[in-house]
């Protein structure tokens, strides 16, 4: 009796905490201003709130049919394997569409310098800048090339 | 303690969902509209598991391992789209 009260305390423990995590990833998805950090909040919080959710159904289905389940951890560990894949890919697309985003971040990151190697020869490589902003600059024809 | 536990996690996860819906209408760009809808799924998932504990059925795990392969191959699909302009080249 007190073990089943003990796995019920686990098992809503666990589904409560799950329901938190999905909801602070959306809400983070929803919430903040750039798509590289928006890509943060699913890739991480909800992926970790489903996991939760499924050990607990995991959990509950062991305790109450007293034979060990194990569809719930197959497809918590494929979970885990594809999201840090999809965020990778999407992150991939993201710079590849030369999305904005804001600024104030320290430091450059390589994928955003100019990728004008090719087309001249420089000494050294380019400054971040904003791609939005030298996009616009293009359209208008005034970018000094 | 178990129903309120199933009622709280259930009602967090529709919020969830809508905002993601919210996202998904609104998301200014493609892979906005992208990762909502990764999130959409992955949520989906987590309220089809919800649906078998609160029903207290196993019927529901196959739907949702479904769910989890279809959506992984549908969004790596549109990602190579966006990236190639080609799927399978």
């Amino acid at each position: 009796m007190n073990l089943y009260l003990l796995a019920e305390a686990v098992v809503a423990f666990l589904l409560v905490a799950g329901g938190i995590f999905a909801f602070t990833g959306s809400l983070g998805m929803l919430q903040f201003k750039d798509f590289f950090m928006r890509l943060h909040g699913p890739t991480k919080g909800t992926t970790l709130g489903i996991g939760c959710t499924l050990i607990a159904s995991m959990l509950y289905f062991t305790v109450t049919q007293g034979e060990f389940h194990v569809q719930e951890l197959l497809i918590t560990l494929f979970l885990f394997i594809t999201a840090p894949v999809t965020g990778h890919m999407l992150a991939k697309t993201g710079l590849h569409m030369h999305l904005r985003f804001t600024t104030g971040t320290r430091g450059s990151v390589p994928e955003f310098r100019d990728e004008d190697v090719g087309q001249s020869r420089v000494a050294r490589p380019a400054k971040a800048r904003h791609p939005w902003r030298s996009r616009r600059q293009k359209r208008r024809g005034r970018l000094p090339r | 303690m178990l129903e309120i536990a199933l009622m709280i996690s259930l009602s967090l996860i529709v919020m969830a969902m809508a905002m993601n819906v919210f996202r998904l209408a609104k998301g200014p760009d493609v892979p906005d509209r992208l990762l909502a809808l990764d999130t959409l799924y992955v949520n989906s998932i987590a309220l089809i598991v919800l649906l078998g504990l609160w029903l207290n059925t196993k019927t529901y795990f196959e739907a949702a391992i479904l769910i989890a392969m279809l959506g992984f191959v549908g969004t790596m699909a549109i990602c190579r789209y966006l990236l190639r302009g080609d799927i399978i080249e």
